[in-house]
C-alpha cells in the first residue's frame, strides 16, 4: 500500500506529458487502493456472492458444490413461503398506509408554523436516533397486554385492552406502529426540506388566481414536490421489504407465521437451519423484487438530471 | 425547479474556501428560538397560507388553536414514550407493574441502574460500541477521505467507472447481502481471515460505504482548482495537498460523515447481531436484546436509557449536521 502511494520519483516538470500522467494515476489509486479493497471484500465481492450461493450447496465442511436450482425448489416447497411473502407485503402496504402520507402531512404543518420549528424537528426526529433495538425493546414493554401502556391508555379511554402482540390478528400492526414511530422523523424532514424550496411566488400566483388552502396543495405543493413524493415512495417500499429487527425482537415471526417475513425465513435458513442455499436463494428473489423498485428509483433520479 | 436534495450535482452548500464553514440551509440555520428571526432572511418567507391571511384575527385564532394542537401531539407521541421509559427505570419493581400506572414514579430511584449495570455488564458492552465506532470512524476518516479526495482531484483514469461502482452499492438492499457478507466475514476471500468476534468485522465494512464517498467527492469538488493548483505550484505533494488544503476547508463534511459513522454503529443491529456472537464482544443493541427476557422490566428500562444516552447527546449537539446530512444525501433512508 505505502509502497504504491509513493509513486515513482520526482521528475523535473519538463518531462512529456505521458509520464506526468503516469505518475498522477499512480499516485491517484496509492489514494484508493485501500477503499477498492475494502470495496472489493465487503461490498462488490458479496453481490457476487449471493447469485453464487443461491446456486451453490453451502456447508462449512466441504467447498461449495453446484446445485442448480435445488435451492429454489426447497424454498419454493416451503409451506410458509406464500405467507411469508404475504406478510412482508401486508407490511409494506399497511406501513406505507401509516407511514408515507403522514410524515408529509407533518411536513405541510410544520411548514405553516412560525413558532416551535426547532423544538418540532428535533422532537420528532428523536426516535429515529434512538438504536432501532431500544425503540423496539421499549414498545415490547408497551404491548404488554397487562401493565402495558397502551392497554392502560384504552382502559383509561373505556375500551377493552388488545392482545397486540400477542394474536395473529393485531401482531403485524403492532410491528407497524413501532417501525412507523421509528422511522417517521427521517421522511418529514426529507418533505420538509423540499417544501422549503418551493418558491413563494408560485403560492401568491395560485392565491391571486383564487386558489383556496387545498387548491393551492394540489396545484402548487404537490407537483412542485412530486419528485422527493415519489422517490421517498420507492425509498419506503424498498426498506421496508426488508423488516427484520421488528418480528424478531417482537414477535419471533409467530404468532402462527403471522409476522414472519422474507428477511427473518432467509435469517432462520442460515442461521437455525444452516442452509445457507436457500437463504441465499429467497435472497435473490427479494433482490429480484427490490430491484425493480430500485430500477424505478434510478430512473427517477435521472430524470431530474437534465 | 425540483429539489436540492436530490440533486447531488448542485452544490448546495457554499463553497468552502473564502469563509470557513457557513452552515447549509440559511433558512433552517436561521429558525433558532430567537424572538423574530424570520424577518432576516432577503427573500420573505411564503409558504401556503399567506401572511396577510394570517395576521387577521381569525387566522390568528385558528393559527394559536394549530399551533398549541401540533405541539401537543408531538410531545405526547415522540417524547412521552421516551418520558415512560426513563420514569418506568426509576419506578420500583412493584410499582411498574401496577396497573393502573403512576404517572410520576412515587419514589425516585436510581436502583435499577445500578441493577441494569451489573446484569447487562453495560460498563464492558458500552466500552465495546465505543471502541468499534472509534475503529470505524478512523477507518472510515483514513480510507473514503483518501479515495475521494483522488477520484474528485487527481481524476485517474477509470475514476468515473470506479465512483459508479461504489455508489452502485446504495442501490443494493443491504438485507440481500447479508448473508454473502457473512460468509465473506467468516473467510475473507484470498486471505482466508476469520474476521468473527473480532473489531474487523465492523471496521472493514464500516470503510465499504458509497455513501460517505458521495457526500466527501461531492464536497471536494466544489472546493475551488486555483486553491488545488496553487498548491501544486508551489511544489506540494498530493498528501500535503490533502492534508493542508482540503481536510482544512472540508470540515463542515467530515463532520458530517464522523457523526454518521459513530452513530451507525450504534444503532446498527443485525449485522453486530450476526458477526459479534460471544457476549464480551457484543455491542450495546445486541447485548441489551439477547438478556432482554431474563431481567426485570425496570432493569430492561434502565439499560434501555443508558443505551440511548450516547445517540441523543450525539444528536442533541449536532443536531445541524445530522439533518443536513440527512437531507443533503436524500438518498439512504
Amino acid at each position: 500500500m505505502t509502497a504504491a502511494a509513493a509513486g515513482p520519483r520526482r521528475r523535473p516538470p519538463s518531462r512529456p506529458a505521458l509520464l506526468r500522467s503516469l505518475r498522477r494515476n499512480l499516485t491517484a489509486y496509492g489514494f484508493m487502493c485501500a477503499a477498492l479493497a475494502c470495496f472489493v471484500l465487503f461490498a462488490w465481492y458479496p453481490m457476487i456472492r449471493e447469485f453464487l450461493l443461491s446456486f451453490q450447496e453451502t456447508n462449512f465442511v466441504d467447498p461449495p458444490r453446484w446445485a442448480g436450482l435445488k435451492n429454489f425448489e426447497t424454498v419454493l416447497a416451503n409451506p410458509s413461503f406464500g405467507q411469508v411473502w404475504l406478510n412482508t407485503a401486508a407490511f409494506t402496504v399497511l406501513a406505507l398506509v401509516f407511514g408515507y402520507a403522514v410524515p408529509f402531512v407533518v411536513a405541510l404543518v410544520l411548514n405553516e408554523l412560525r413558532h416551535a420549528r426547532a423544538y418540532l424537528r428535533f422532537v420528532v426526529y428523536l426516535p429515529v436516533m434512538l438504536p432501532p433495538a431500544v425503540g423496539v425493546l421499549l414498545f415490547r414493554w408497551f404491548y404488554d397486554p397487562g401493565p402495558g401502556l397502551f392497554n392502560q391508555i384504552l382502559e383509561l379511554v373505556g375500551l377493552p385492552g388488545l392482545s397486540w402482540l400477542d394474536s395473529s390478528a393485531t401482531a403485524l400492526v403492532s410491528l407497524v406502529i413501532v417501525s412507523t414511530w421509528m422511522n417517521l422523523g427521517s421522511g418529514t424532514l426529507i418533505y420538509l426540506a423540499a417544501l422549503q424550496n418551493i418558491p413563494g411566488e408560485l403560492y401568491e400566483a395560485a392565491e391571486l388566481d383564487g386558489a383556496g388552502f387545498f387548491r393551492r396543495i394540489r396545484y402548487v405543493t404537490i407537483p412542485q414536490t412530486r419528485l422527493v413524493l415519489l422517490l421517498m415512495l420507492m425509498l419506503q417500499i424498498v426498506a421496508t421489504m426488508q423488516v427484520f429487527i421488528e418480528p424478531y425482537l417482537l414477535t419471533g415471526g409467530g404468532p402462527e407465521n403471522s409476522t414472519m417475513t422474507v428477511a427473518m425465513l432467509m435469517y432462520q435458513y442460515a442461521f437455525t437451519f444452516g442452509d445457507w442455499g436457500a437463504g441465499g436463494a429467497l435472497g435473490m428473489m427479494l433482490m429480484l423484487v427490490l430491484m425493480v423498485f430500485a430500477a424505478v428509483q434510478l430512473r427517477l433520479t435521472r430524470d431530474d438530471r437534465d | 425547479m425540483p429539489n436540492a436534495v436530490l440533486r447531488p450535482d448542485r452544490p448546495d452548500r457554499p463553497v468552502p474556501a473564502a469563509a470557513p464553514p457557513p452552515p447549509p440551509g440559511r433558512r433552517r440555520a436561521a429558525a433558532r428560538r430567537t424572538a423574530r428571526p424570520r424577518a432576516a432572511p432577503s427573500r420573505p418567507f411564503r409558504t401556503i397560507v399567506s401572511p396577510h391571511r394570517l395576521n387577521s384575527r381569525r387566522g390568528r385564532i385558528v393559527y394559536r388553536a394549530v399551533l398549541a394542537t401540533v405541539v401537543t401531539v408531538f410531545t405526547l407521541v415522540f417524547v412521552f414514550p421516551l418520558y415512560w421509559m426513563v420514569t418506568g427505570a426509576m419506578k420500583t419493581g412493584e410499582e411498574i407493574a401496577q396497573i393502573p400506572p403512576t404517572l410520576f414514579p412515587a419514589d425516585p430511584s436510581l436502583e435499577a441502574f445500578a441493577e441494569a449495570w451489573e446484569l447487562f455488564d453495560l460498563g464492558v458492552l458500552l466500552t465495546n460500541t465505543a471502541f468499534y465506532a472509534a475503529g470505524a470512524w478512523l477507518f472510515v476518516m483514513a480510507v473514503d477521505v483518501a479515495a475521494a479526495f483522488a477520484l474528485s482531484k487527481l481524476r485517474p483514469v477509470f475514476g468515473g467507472v470506479i465512483l459508479g461502482a461504489m455508489l452502485a452499492t446504495l442501490m443494493i438492499p443491504p438485507m440481500v447481502v447479508l448473508l454473502p457478507l457473512f460468509l465473506t466475514a467468516k473467510s475473507v476471500p484470498l486471505l482466508g481471515w476469520d474476521l468473527l468476534n473480532t473489531p474487523w468485522a465492523i471496521w472493514l465494512p464500516a470503510a465499504a460505504n458509497g455513501f460517505n464517498i458521495f457526500l466527501l467527492k461531492r464536497f471536494f469538488d466544489s472546493i475551488p482548482r486555483e486553491l488545488v493548483e496553487a498548491a501544486e505550484i508551489d511544489g506540494a505533494s498530493p498528501l500535503r495537498i490533502l492534508r493542508s488544503v482540503v481536510i482544512p476547508v472540508s470540515r463542515p463534511i467530515l463532520g458530517v460523515v464522523s457523526i454518521f459513522t459513530v452513530v451507525n454503529v450504534f444503532r446498527d443491529f443485525v449485522w453486530p447481531l450476526m458477526v459479534l456472537t460471544e457476549s464480551d464482544k457484543m455491542t450495546i443493541s445486541v447485548g441489551l436484546s439477547q438478556v432482554s427476557n431474563q431481567v426485570t422490566q425496570n432493569a430492561l428500562m434502565a439499560g434501555l436509557v443508558i443505551a440511548s444516552i450516547p445517540t441523543v447527546v450525539v444528536f442533541f449537539f449536532f443536531q445541524r449536521s445530522i439533518m443536513a446530512g440527512l437531507t443533503a444525501g436524500g438518498l439512504k433512508g
